[in-house]
């Protein structure tokens, strides 16, 4: 998909990678697997547990080997080189900070492993504990911290060597929310400083779309799509992928023309709408799209509203407020409205409606 | 997906997973092998001989003459009158087979009686406290045997604390006759194996969802019903386990019943020994090791069944 | 504390009554043998009966028995030696038997290791005393050797418990963080397993080290004449007149397990 960038702008180049685990039965936990990695960005790869995330980045740090394809860094192949041997650090999902040693021994140990000097070890330790404000906890031990300051000294010793590739392996989900909020706009912040490639893993797509800059979503041991947060939210191509992120409306239309990556649907209205298409185009003929709850409005019934039903349900959510929608066509569409003063009681359960849909809101399916 | 013609790298991939494996199982047998050595050669391996040993010919002063036999099994339960020679129950034998097993389950019974509900107390202290009271029922298993045999040895002599205390209060005259009885013995079994009731019972009553027993009362259950039909069904496999660790070392017990039975009340153990002291019949004594051996192993093995297969017990 | 606040008392699921009566008197007869036992052992007087005032002549008259003397040397230097080898090769086992997938005949090894718990204890005695006798007519030798390979064997089991439980229980990520972090599989081991598990083989060592002291029934069969140990020299004793030596000699045995055993606690107690 990106193969048209210049080769010396990607950190990571995952080719073609299959992971079978052999156990009582085999296990197949990456199916073909390709993608890239560029330098300097903040990759997500983005999933529910059992997809094959952590396989991935478990292959990249070196803990397992691929049963088939190859992993390259910065051009050359690391498939089989041991993980301490990889100029690749890893943040682990607990942590696994060494409980025999004080904060700044495990930031020091990395550094200690590469033969660095006492003197510069020194310096960069302290530069690290600066770097997550963490100086004055320098001498306690790892079972004297709180879990949020314990994330905090991961990071550093991981960042303390100052490596190619930082893999994060869901480092924030033992937080609580208020904290995570914290550390996601303290990653980000640690990523802009060291300019280190970072690869998160994680489960919550909010945490994905808030700091990636790419988003790589996975499910049953295969990437379905990747693109920046914005394209992913938008333009999901595929209906795991719209359903794992965010909420979704599908509906079943008619594919008449397409042109330039661009189409044009017809519903069971007859009203025709513009349509962005997937990249591989899907023929003419007819589809599924997908049309998100906030890109549609509730308007008075009009015979020349691409779609129209009846309100089965409201539901009051606070910011916003969910129509729950029976189409003529018996499909089931919700509509998501912002609330605002004096909104309330302009539409009724049992009320005949119709429905408008935003420009660039309809998004064809691959299936 | 051009990436087909990667046969290569796809098979180092493989080449090196398989060859890891390999060096992998290699190193850490070489890493265990000290252990499996020593032990091998030092615990498990003699037991074959032991085997050897119970077919051959008794020597005229103990040990053995190379000579194939089977007297040795046939004089576990049988033996040749002195007289006429005719063949004859060994009497001797049968009653210390059946002591040992009776007081073996008499020992089981007297520590599940006092242990379940010290097991059930402990699990039920303060987290706090807990450890305290675990430290106290675990310091006297590792503490000697011997010593604790001793120490009840002192309680119930003629001379000893029970028998003075009872005389001083005028309750008795003459001193009750407690040492070289079945009860002396079964008393310093109870006592010397109680920790091994009390240990595993307690591992199971302390994964006891309490909130289950709350359930019960809620369901209109009174004390007792709420033992008897929901803490003791959750709580049997640790039952079973603490009976069989219990029942295991009392058949094949040694020391207790040396010093608390005197000469006269033998047990399993004891009659072994004899074979290879003034008996002087060690394919006998051979024969014996490997009855109890296979007698405890077939124990064990029913242990192994039931605290290995914890859901086996549940639906019950 | 009237009745009628006993039965005031707060309904509680977990109460079941007259257990904890049953538990109480369980403890005290646990504990009031050993203590009388202890207490007599400072007895001025000869007989066990009647108490003469507190003394340590049983005491003094023990460390001055020469063949006492002898035979807790020799128990001590025993249970040092075969307490060692013992940890040091269930160590090496404990590393080789956790941690990863378990490898083709590895529940073999971990039951071979766990054999000697598994078989009473006067079987092994008697196959011991038959193999030694086989070897002692073979090559005359009369030494030492046999009570400390025989010790040493029944120890495994026992420090391979403690040392394969903190194995176990260690967080698997913390060597794969120091691979990580660049380290080497031998200063992996250095710097982070050893360390981790040094308390499981220090508790490992002194739960062996109690079981070589305690030892009786294998020290009775596998030892050639002269070579007394504690246990069987104060078992030797009982068949004559007991005098409170023994008990003074059992007390110093009971003071030494439990210290161990305290000790044993507190490193099983410290986990990260």
């Amino acid at each position: 998909m990106n193969s048209n960038k210049p080769e010396d702008s990607v950190a990571i180049d995952v080719q073609s990678v299959t992971k079978i685990f052999k156990g009582e039965t085999e296990v197949l936990a990456l199916d073909d697997v390709s993608v890239q990695v560029r330098e300097n960005e903040f990759f997500t790869l983005l999933g529910p547990s059992g997809c094959g995330k952590t396989t991935l980045l478990r292959l990249i740090a070196g803990f397992e080997h691929p049963t088939d394809g190859r992993i390259k860094l910065h051009g050359s192949d690391i498939s089989l080189l041991p993980p301490n041997k990889r100029p690749v650090n890893t943040v682990f999902q607990n942590y696994a900070l060494f409980p025999h040693m004080t904060v700044a021994g495990n930031i020091e140990f990395g550094l200690e492993m590469m033969g660095q000097a006492k003197a510069e070890r020194s310096a960069t330790v302290d530069r690290m504990l600066a770097l997550v404000q963490m100086e004055e906890l320098k001498n306690r031990r790892i079972t004297e911290i709180s879990g949020g300051q314990q994330q905090r000294v991961a990071l550093a010793r991981a960042l303390a060597p100052h490596p190619k590739v930082l893999l994060l392996d869901e480092p924030l989900s033992a937080l609580d929310l208020k904290l995570r909020k914290e550390m996601q706009i303290e990653l980000k912040r640690l990523q802009h400083e060291t300019g280190i490639t970072f690869v998160f893993v994680t489960h919550d797509q909010e945490e994905a779309l808030t700091m990636s800059d790419r988003v790589a979503v996975m499910s049953a041991g295969k990437i379905l799509q990747v693109g920046s947060p914005r394209d992913i939210y938008d333009h999901p191509t595929d209906r795991f992928v719209a359903n794992f992120i965010g909420e979704s409306n599908f509906l079943n239309a008619e594919l008449t023309k397409v042109s330039k990556g661009k189409g044009m649907i017809k519903l069971a209205s007859g009203a025709e709408l513009d349509a962005s298409l997937p990249s591989d185009a899907p023929a003419v003929g007819p589809v599924s799209i997908l049309i998100r709850p906030e890109h549609s409005q509730l308007t008075k019934r009009s015979s020349k509203a691409p779609l129209s039903g009846s309100i089965d349900n409201i539901v009051y959510f606070g910011t916003d407020t969910h129509f729950h929608i029976t189409l003529e066509t018996s499909e089931a569409f919700t509509v998501r409205t912002q609330n605002k003063p004096g909104f309330e009681g302009a539409f009724q359960i049992g009320d005949q409606v119709s429905l408008t849909i935003e420009p660039d809101a309809v998004q064809v399916l691959k299936d | 997906m051009t990436q087909q013609n990667s046969s290569p790298s796809m098979k180092t991939a493989k080449e090196v997973e398989e060859f890891a494996r390999r060096q992998d199982t290699k190193n850490r047998l070489l890493l265990a092998s000290p252990a499996i050595l020593i032990i091998t050669l030092f615990a498990a391996g003699p037991l074959l001989i032991v085997v050897l040993y119970s077919f051959l010919t008794a020597g005229d002063y103990g040990n053995v003459k190379w000579i194939f036999s089977t007297d040795g099994w046939f004089s576990v339960f049988m033996q040749r009158d002195i007289f006429d020679d005719t063949l004859q129950i060994a009497d001797a034998h049968v009653s210390i087979f059946w002591r040992s097993i009776k007081l073996s389950l008499l020992t089981t019974v007297l520590t599940a009686a006092f242990g379940i509900p010290t097991a059930y107390f402990i699990a039920t202290r303060p987290l706090s406290q807990r450890n305290l009271w675990l430290f106290l029922i675990t310091v006297p298993f590792w503490t000697n045997l011997l010593v604790r045999t001793i120490a009840v040895m002192e309680l119930i002599r003629g001379e000893g604390v029970i028998n003075n205390v009872l005389r001083w209060a005028h309750i008795i005259d003459d001193p009750i006759q407690m040492m070289f009885t079945d009860f002396a013995i079964a008393f310093g079994m109870t006592y010397v194996y109680l920790p091994l009731m009390v240990l595993p019972v307690y591992a199971s009553i302390e994964k006891l969802d309490f909130r289950l027993v709350e359930a019960a009362y809620d369901l209109y259950a009174n004390r007792w019903k709420c033992f008897w039909r929901v803490i003791l069904p959750i709580v049997k496999p640790g039952m079973i386990a603490g009976s069989i660790l219990v029942f295991v070392p009392s058949l094949g017990a040694y020391i207790t019943p040396r010093v608390l039975g005197g000469g006269k009340n033998l047990m399993f153990g004891n009659l072994i020994e004899l074979q290879f002291g003034q008996g002087r019949n060690w394919p006998l004594g051979a024969a014996l090791s490997i009855s109890l051996m296979v007698l405890v192993m077939v124990a064990l093995l029913y242990y192994v069944k039931v605290s290995g297969g914890d859901d086996n017990n549940e639906h019950r | 504390m009237s009745i009628a606040s006993l039965l005031q008392r707060p309904f509680s699921v977990k109460r079941i009554p007259g257990f904890a009566t049953i538990a109480i008197i369980t403890f005290f007869c646990l504990y009031a043998p050993v203590i009388i036992l202890v207490a007599y052992s400072f007895n001025a007087g000869t007989s066990l009966a009647i108490w003469e005032g507190f003394s340590l002549v049983w005491y003094q008259q023990a460390i001055a028995n020469e063949a006492v003397q002898a035979a807790g040397l020799r128990s001590l230097a025993l249970a040092s030696i075969a307490a060692t080898i013992a940890t040091v090769a269930a160590t090496m086992a404990g590393l080789a038997t956790t941690r990863k997938r378990p490898f083709k005949g590895q529940t073999a090894v971990y039951t071979l290791i766990n054999q000697p718990l598994m078989v009473p204890e006067i079987v092994t005695a008697v196959a011991l005393l038959i193999f030694f006798a086989i070897i002692k007519v073979a090559t005359g030798y009369q030494g030492m050797g046999y009570l400390i390979v025989a010790h040493t064997a029944f120890c495994i089991p026992f420090a391979y418990l403690p040392i394969r439980a903190r194995l176990q229980g260690m967080d698997l990520s913390l060597e794969r963080a120091a691979a990580d972090l660049y380290a080497t599989p031998w200063l992996t081991f250095k710097r982070i397993t050893l360390p981790i598990m040094a308390p499981g083989i220090m508790a490992g060592f002194m739960l062996a080290f109690v079981i070589s002291l305690d030892d009786v029934v294998i020290s009775e069969f596998v030892k050639t004449p002269g070579q007394e140990t504690l246990p069987t020299y104060m078992l030797g004793q009982l068949r004559r007149v007991v005098t409170p030596e023994v008990n003074a000699i059992s007390s110093v045995l009971l003071a030494i397990s439990i210290l161990f055993v305290a000790l044993f606690f507190f490193l099983n107690s410290r986990r990260s």
